[in-house]
């Protein structure tokens, strides 16, 4: 009995100590967002979650919701909130209509000529940082708080795109500005063609996979050796392969279904390419730094002598182009530029940032987990979509998770 | 004896790693005034939230007995049915809702359910009359002053049917006149049967009001001085405070003096908000290369307020005043100039303003000086994590590793973190603001080493502290500052404790 009870204890140790240095929060989440896949995989008719066009619908629908909620989590680990992102988006994508199409019924454009699709993108993403920067002004220069700076900015700027569209649509847009929102690399299989690769798969989307499988394990690989070098605690090895390997997979798996269906979205490659860039700045650079002290306590970070009022100015600049490259994105999908265009993104963003592990109060949030909560939030829509579940249990399920997610943050740190 | 009101018998409270209270035990005559004195930290305002119900029963050993009872007290609300109100430092009043709505807050006139606002506002009003409060009960206490804000306090303690009445500090914050109208009001309350306890720094008050004075000195009661019967004077009260017996607690000291350092002069701020209010008034001062300079007050005195006015003037309006560095001037208007001029200012209050507690260590230390770990734009993350790592090494921080939350750490391995951040940025003038406040005194050895430590690589120190044997042991110079000024400046030879609290308790215009 008692050697029974030393043995288990000793083996509950060993599997503790094998723990360390794992982040459970974090992948945490990540395993949540897997039960998700296979739960609905199993309950769709037909298996319908998992054909090849469905993780191509998934990745383009939400991508201007994932858009979103990395500029959101930023603010919000800085200690504040946007909730005028839904409305800048509309306001940008009417922005965007106006130069990339220039519609002609309309007073008051006449002299402005239609840009070509990357003059019109740029344009908006310009507009974007500048509506940013009225916003930062207030937040880090008169100190009016952000919730209020922003819920005046959610009808200033709905108010704006109404204004600026005159109360009509835009559209079409050119393809090459389709193809942000809509468009896919190398969609007519031109690579297969000159290897005389079989047409089931697209062979570029196959070997951009290989290439980011790549990519992910050189990375891992090379954090982990340097850390080694340093002397620090890495993850217990067995568990960095485990996880890398699954991750790899996973990766291999959606590149693959997408091979087969048109290939990989450009909104796709936009994202990852974002989702790196931002990793790197939150982690990875002063500035980053420097919000994360911020949110974590502002008096402290004021007398580190960090500009806290710049940080808060550029928290919200970065907030306003990455909500403008969404209403490109959506514009771009929807192929005109509506008035009512990104209505309650602000929620489904601050939604996918809290149940990414953010808090409330500021300090504490990632880039990656933002990412993996708003797909959280996307894989619940669209598998609830495909099992014709209604609206109305849709928007009851997922304010339960979002409570649940966070009631499990409060719950797992009292008990620390 | 026979007719003591309330009695507290050998309480003693212990925080983890600290003996608070050790056996202290208090007896108040009833319908005295009993003040009680000790320095910062010696253990008055925890004797009192004991004696509250802050602390609950089971939190002490000891017992409380008031009129023959003893008592159990497990919150306020209990030990205020009983007719003990406190009332603290920092006053509890709603500044939005108006005095009479502040009287009776928590305990409101109703009738049918509803606030009676006409009996509240003319009870409210008789006893504004008693404590010789005249102003309209229905206007907001933002709009009246502190002084009548105490008063209001006051009355709310009245309407409570006040028997014991304890003021923590009641004239820290409050001017001349108020002062006096309060003192006066006190013996009034007196002669209507009402106990008080005050807790006061100024001396004179004491002197002027106290029938018996209780010395308290590191959590332990000294002595009960009858005021009137044995001529008590000012001195005696210094000599209980201060004590006479300096053990060896401190590391020895053979400083190496060289050239000035750091040179202020007429420094000048005013308060943040009130910006009538002069809150450092006109100090000069110097530091020299390998000198451990100290600056002695009381709290509120403004040392706190001058030391980060200083810093980039990250506290005060309306700055005037000139610094000099190796006798050249410098200009630092924000906490980066500062920091680029060679100055760091080490918070007295490490949680709140000097360290992001949901944060690791590593990141802790490296924020002030985060550009130094920075190459084509990123931070390299395993420099950090190195330099972090040598300074667990050499300051003997207490944690499994840098990467360790630092809220989880002990308060000393805590301000070591802080010191470890503000060494980092290579400062000439280290300003350290309570270095030792909240830590047990083993690691208060340690701090004093490191402190030497830093003079003696040709540092100038600046040690704030309001434990008098703190600067006596490790400063070869100490500044006394009161109300804003500085007072008087003694050599390590020259200081005693009684020479410094003399100097700490001086006011304006009248010595």
């Amino acid at each position: 009995m008692t050697s029974l009870s030393t043995q288990s204890k000793s083996f509950m140790d060993s599997i503790r100590a094998r723990l360390q240095g794992v982040n459970l929060r974090q992948n945490g989440i990540f395993l949540a967002l897997i039960g998700l896949v296979i739960f609905f995989a199993m309950t769709t008719p037909s298996a319908a979650s998992l054909t090849p066009t469905n993780f191509s619908n998934l990745v383009v629908q939400n991508g201007y919701i994932l858009v979103l909620a990395i500029g959101m989590v930023m603010v919000i680990i800085a200690g504040h909130i946007d909730l005028s992102v839904g409305s800048v988006a509309a306001f940008i994508g009417a922005v965007a209509g106006i130069l990339a199409v220039r519609p002609l019924e309309q007073d008051g454009w006449e002299w402005l000529p239609a840009l070509p699709w990357w003059g019109a993108i740029l344009g908006a993403i310009v507009v974007g940082g500048i509506v940013g920067m009225w916003q930062g002004f207030w937040v880090a220069y008169v100190g009016i708080p952000a919730f209020i700076v922003t819920l005046a900015g959610m009808l200033l700027f709905r108010g704006m795109a109404l204004l600026t569209l005159q109360n009509t649509n835009i559209g079409p847009f050119p393809d090459e500005f389709r193809a942000i929102g809509n468009g896919f690399l190398d969609k007519e299989k031109g690579l297969n063609a000159t290897f005389g690769f079989p047409e089931e798969y697209n062979l570029t989307a196959l070997v951009v996979t290989l290439l980011a499988v790549v990519a992910v394990w050189l990375a891992a690989l090379r954090q982990r050796s340097g850390k080694i070098k340093y002397g620090q605690v890495v993850e217990p090895r067995v568990w960095f392969y485990l996880k890398n390997t699954i991750l790899t997979l996973m990766v291999a798996y959606v590149g693959f279904q997408l091979s087969q269906a048109n290939g990989i979205p450009f909104t796709l490659i936009l994202l990852v390419f974002l989702v790196v860039i931002y990793t790197t700045v939150m982690n990875r650079t002063p500035f980053g730094r420097y919000i994360y002290a911020v949110g974590g306590n502002l008096n402290a970070a004021v007398l580190s002598g960090i500009n806290v009022r710049m940080v808060n100015f550029w928290l919200f600049v970065n907030m306003g182009a990455l909500a403008a490259l969404s209403g490109v994105l959506i514009t771009a999908r929807m192929n005109s530029a509506v008035p009512k265009a990104g209505d309650g993104f602000e929620l489904d963003a601050i939604s996918s940032v809290f149940i990414g592990g953010a808090a409330v109060q500021g300090g504490v949030g990632t880039v990656t987990g933002s990412i993996v909560g708003g797909m959280i939030q996307g894989v619940l829509g669209n598998g609830m979509n495909l099992n014709s579940v209604g609206i109305d249990i849709q928007m009851t399920i997922k304010g339960l998770v979002l409570l649940l997610a966070v009631a499990f943050d409060v719950w797992s740190k009292r008990r620390k | 004896m026979s007719n003591a009101i309330l009695e507290m018998r050998n309480i003693t409270k212990t925080f983890p790693g600290v003996i608070a209270l050790d056996d202290v035990t208090l007896v108040v005559e009833r319908g005295e005034i009993h003040a009680i004195c000790g320095e910062n930290g010696a253990g008055k305002s925890t004797l009192m939230k004991v004696l509250s119900g802050v602390y609950p029963f089971g939190s002490y050993s000891g017992d409380i007995v008031f009129e023959t009872d003893v008592k159990k007290y497990g919150n306020i609300r209990d030990s205020e049915e009983d007719g003990i109100v406190i009332i603290h430092q920092e006053l509890a009043l709603s500044p939005h809702l108006s005095i009479a709505e502040n009287i009776f807050l928590g305990n409101e006139i109703k009738r049918f359910g509803l606030i009676d606002w006409n009996r509240t506002n003319q009870e409210a009003a008789k006893l504004m009359a008693r404590v010789g409060l005249q102003e309209e009960p229905t206007i907001a206490i933002k709009d009246i002053g502190v002084g009548k804000q105490q008063l209001v306090e006051i009355a709310k303690a009245l309407s409570k049917r006040v028997k014991l009445l304890i003021l923590d500090e009641p004239t820290a914050a409050l001017n001349d006149e108020d002062s006096a109208h309060l003192l006066e009001l006190l013996r009034h309350l007196k002669d209507q049967g009402i106990t008080s306890i005050i807790i006061s720094h100024k001396l004179n008050e004491i002197e002027a009001i106290a029938d018996t004075t209780t010395i308290i000195r590191d959590g332990k009661t000294i002595e009960s001085l009858h005021m009137k019967q044995e001529q008590v004077s000012q001195e005696r009260i210094i000599r209980g405070m201060v004590g006479r017996d300096m053990e060896n607690r401190y590391p020895d000291r053979h400083p190496e003096i060289g050239d000035e350092i750091l040179r202020v002069e007429n420094w000048t701020a005013y308060h943040p908000l009130d910006t009538h209010r002069l809150i450092v008034d006109n100090i000069s001062m110097n530091v020299k290369r390998g000198e451990i300079v100290g600056l002695a007050g009381i709290m509120g005195a403004g040392r706190t307020e001058f030391a980060r006015s200083l810093f980039g003037h990250s506290y005060g309006t309306k700055i005037s005043g000139r610094v000099y560095k190796n006798g050249k001037e410098f200009k630092a208007k924000t906490v980066k100039e500062a920091i680029a001029n060679g100055l760091a200012y080490a918070t007295e209050d490490r949680k709140r303003f000097g360290l992001n507690l949901i944060e690791d260590v590593k990141r802790n230390i490296s924020l002030a000086s985060l550009k130094e770990f920075v190459r084509f734009g990123l931070v390299n993350g395993n420099e950090e994590f190195k330099k972090a790592s040598q300074y667990r090494e050499s300051m003997n921080i207490k944690a499994p590793s840098v990467l360790s939350v630092t809220g989880q750490l002990s308060g000393g391995n805590q301000q070591k973190v802080v010191l470890s951040k503000w060494i980092n940025v290579n400062p000439d003038v280290l300003i350290l603001d309570e270095p030792t406040r909240g830590i047990d005194v083993g690691a208060k050895y340690e701090i004093y080493l490191i402190i030497q430590r830093l003079a003696a690589e040709g540092k100038g120190i600046i040690v704030i502290s309001s434990e008098l044997p703190e600067l006596l042991g490790i400063c070869d110079r100490i500044y006394a500052i009161a109300e804003g000024r500085i007072t008087g400046e003694v050599t390590r030879q020259e200081a005693t404790p009684q020479k410094l609290m003399t100097y700490m308790t001086m006011e304006k215009g009248k010595n």
